[in-house]
């Protein structure tokens, strides 16, 4: 296997690439534009056989591949941010229909006021839309969960779209040694796309039917009980891909140094590789620091947290999104872990990195700090002093 | 996992859109969909926007649909249809299925206006067919951009300071033939023969092609559902409905209107959506108006 120097966007395409989609369909939007860009040009060379649809919106985008799952293809796109916002109604009408599509999310800020760069707002937007959404550490990850991606939504008890969230610039744009996929490994890691059920005249179905009061609650009951099931799948496809590859990036949580640790801090995407510097920093000078990495949020994989969190004495959980008018998102799903169990930790949450604001060694050193202060839900961390005013 | 899709009863029908639809009495869009889908023939797949057609055929756990059908959105139609077009190109299915895609005049010309100029800029070998009939009936007769000047819908209704719609229908067909399509016509229930063999025509094309079907409603044109035909009848003869085929960007064929010519108010007094004009004496110059529109029709698609 061989490592190569490559842009976070070009390995996710190339590995798009290899999972042999029928069908990509994209608009672009600042930074998931490498992506796409890059998977035009390997159509556009023939290295992917696939048909690339060049639309006018990402809402057009997102229901051509719609239209294409439903017909029986692969299918792929890509977006971000205010991309991301305009799908939402395709997305939410994607996991209805229970068809397999895979997508990237490319966390970015959304607006007003606009701002291109990186947090996680877009994507948490959409945790109630019946898709499954993992959340890459880093470019090796991102690279080969997009792999994983196909066959988790594909299994035929799953039948649900899959998102894969990477932080935008700081995964998508830096260069970083990846070990990319031959077409030959995804060949044997995922077999080909064959649904069901799908647009044929060969078996006239009617997709997209008007249900009532009488049926719709079981559509959500359905996909809740899938959502569920799928926690064992997506363990299952790591632990294949684990087998095959040789490299485990977490199934649906991961965790560094939290067996014996007091404090663990819990995020999603890439800060988690800040975090872990910062906890060989601590250790080294006797503290017992670990951190949690969620890398499926929906599901929320409540008992394996539980499971790797149950001995701790204080959670910090960093995040990159708000509710506005509560507080934190995360940080209440990690508080929820705990409801009815015999010991509950002391859970703070932090806001942070909003924006594309800065996450420095020194931001997580503060979060550190307050943790050891009264618990709160909402603490922004790394504000500018001078804007706010002391406000 | 089969809790999305539904088939239609088969022993029940004879035609591919079959009966015991909650379509009301007289329903123009019914009727014209009947009529695409049997010139079509069985190997299509459809899709359809949001709206009456969608809602009247596809309660579940029943459908109407004898052939491949998705609904997805009430905007994206074309969007979809254009992804079921690629897909099938992509698994080398392409000669299993023509793709027809459907939408009511709102799902059309207003908020589908965009996905559908995509698809047909890009080229997609879809026949796109918008059942007009001049308003959001669904959500309960609403205006859309294609509903006629002066005509009274619930958000448009008449007043002391309105006539009704004070806007013009939109010029939907040559919004679609600018797109340099090959194939673009418009047709009415009145017709039926005359819609088949349009269907026929727009699939033995390649590349994108539009169709616009003028499908009464009884329900929001406040007309009498025996009436459907009469009235769509009279839409044409008047030249208020034009009927022409577009093709590579010249008008090819027209229907003439009726000589000596029919005054508007054979059309407009049959309808409850106009009875407001016909209340004053100022609703005369109202009249008035609508009949320029006719004869602008008349001059435009040379219809005399
Ligand atoms: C995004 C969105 N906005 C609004 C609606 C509500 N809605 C559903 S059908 C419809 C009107 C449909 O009108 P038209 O396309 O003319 O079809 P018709 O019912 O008249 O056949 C509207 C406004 C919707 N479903 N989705
Ligand atoms: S409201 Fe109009 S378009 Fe809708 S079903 Fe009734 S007659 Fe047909
Ligand atoms: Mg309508």
């Amino acid at each position: 296997m061989s490592t190569t120097f490559i842009e976070g966007s070009i390995a996710v395409a190339k590995t798009v690439g290899v999972c042999r989609p029928h069908v990509i369909s994209a608009y672009p939007i600042t930074p998931q534009t490498h992506i796409v860009e890059h998977l035009s040009e390997l159509v556009a060379d023939g290295e992917v056989k696939a048909e690339y649809v060049n639309v006018e919106s990402e809402h057009s985008a997102a229901s051509v591949v719609l239209g294409s799952s439903a017909t029986g293809a692969r299918t792929y796109t890509a977006t971000t941010s205010q991309g991301f916002l305009l799908m939402i109604e395709v997305l939410f009408n994607i996991a209805g229909m229970r068809l397999p599509v895979v997508m990237t999310c490319v966390n970015r800020a959304v607006s007003a006021p606009i701002n291109i760069w990186n947090d996680q707002q877009d994507s948490m937007t959409a945790r109630d839309s019946g898709w499954i959404q993992l959340y890459a550490e880093d470019n090796q990850e991102a690279s080969d969960m997009h792999l994983q991606a196909f066959k988790i939504a594909e299994n035929k008890d799953i039948m649900l779209p899959v998102m894969i969230c990477m932080d935008g610039f700081v995964l998508t744009h830096s260069f970083d040694p990846v070990e990319l996929i031959s077409q030959e490994q995804a060949d044997k890691f995922l077999p080909p796309f064959k649904p069901e059920y799908y647009l044929t005249p060969k078996n006239p179905l009617t997709f997209g039917a008007m249900v009532g009061p009488d049926g719709y609650m079981e559509t959500r009951y359905f996909i809740e009980k899938t959502m569920h099931a799928s926690l064992q799948v997506i363990s299952n496809v790591a632990t294949d891909f684990h087998n095959q590859f040789g490299r485990f990036q977490g199934g649906l949580i991961d965790t560094y140094k939290v067996e014996d640790a007091s404090l663990v801090l819990v995020a999603m995407g890439s800060i988690i590789g800040t975090i872990k510097d910062i906890v060989d920093e601590l250790r080294a000078k006797g503290q017992k620091v670990g951190v949690l990495k969620v890398r499926s949020y929906r599901p929320f994989p409540k008992d394996e947290i539980y499971k790797a969190l149950s001995h701790v004495k204080e959670i910090a959980v960093v995040e990159k999104a708000v509710s506005l008018g509560y507080g934190g998102i995360l940080v209440n799903e990690i508080k929820s872990v705990f409801y009815g169990k015999p010991k509950t930790p002391k859970i703070n949450g932090f806001i942070l990195g909003l924006g594309g604001r800065d996450i420095t060694a020194d931001t997580i050193h503060q979060v550190i700090k307050e943790t050891a202060k009264a618990a709160s839900e909402e603490k922004f961390v790394g504000l500018n002093e001078a804007l706010i005013g002391g406000k | 996992m089969s809790t999305t899709t539904l088939t239609a009863p088969k022993e029940q029908s004879c035609t591919l859109l079959a009966p015991g639809h909650t379509a009301c009495t007289g329903c123009g869009e019914a009727l014209a969909a009947k009529l695409v889908l049997g010139a079509a023939g069985t190997n299509i797949i459809v899709t359809d926007a949001t709206g009456c057609l969608e809602v009247f055929t596809t309660k579940f756990p029943q459908s109407s649909w004898e052939v491949p059908f998705i609904h997805s959105l009430f905007e994206n139609s074309a969007a979809v249809a254009a992804g079921v077009e690629v897909a099938l190109k992509a698994l080398g299915r392409q000669n299993e299925a023509k793709v027809i895609a459907q939408g009511g005049d709102g799902g059309t010309a207003d908020i589908g206006l965009q996905a559908l100029s995509g698809m047909l800029e890009r080229g997609h070998d879809i026949l796109y067919v918008c059942y007009d009939n001049e308003a959001y009936m669904n959500t309960g007769v609403q205006r859309s951009g294609l509903t006629p000047f002066d005509c009274m819908t619930t958000t448009s209704p008449c007043g002391e300071l309105s006539w009704g719609n004070k806007h013009n229908k939109k010029d939907m067909p040559s919004i679609a033939a600018a797109h340099g399509i090959p194939y673009v016509a418009t047709a009415s229930v009145a017709f039926p023969k005359d819609i088949e063999n349009k269907v026929k025509k727009a699939l033995s094309i390649t590349g994108p092609k539009y169709m616009q079907i003028h499908s009464p409603c009884p329900l929001g044109w406040r007309s009498k559902p025996q009436l459907t035909i009469q009235v769509a009848k009279l839409a044409v003869q008047t030249g208020l409905y034009p009927i022409f085929e577009i093709e590579n960007g010249k008008v090819t064929k027209v229907r003439k209107v009726t000589t000596p010519k029919t005054p508007v108010e054979e059309y407009l007094k049959i309808q409850g959506r106009f009875a407001h004009l016909f209340k004053s004496p100022k609703g005369k110059e109202e009249i008035q108006k609508i009949q320029e529109i006719a004869d602008r029709n008349i001059e435009k698609y040379g219809l005399a």
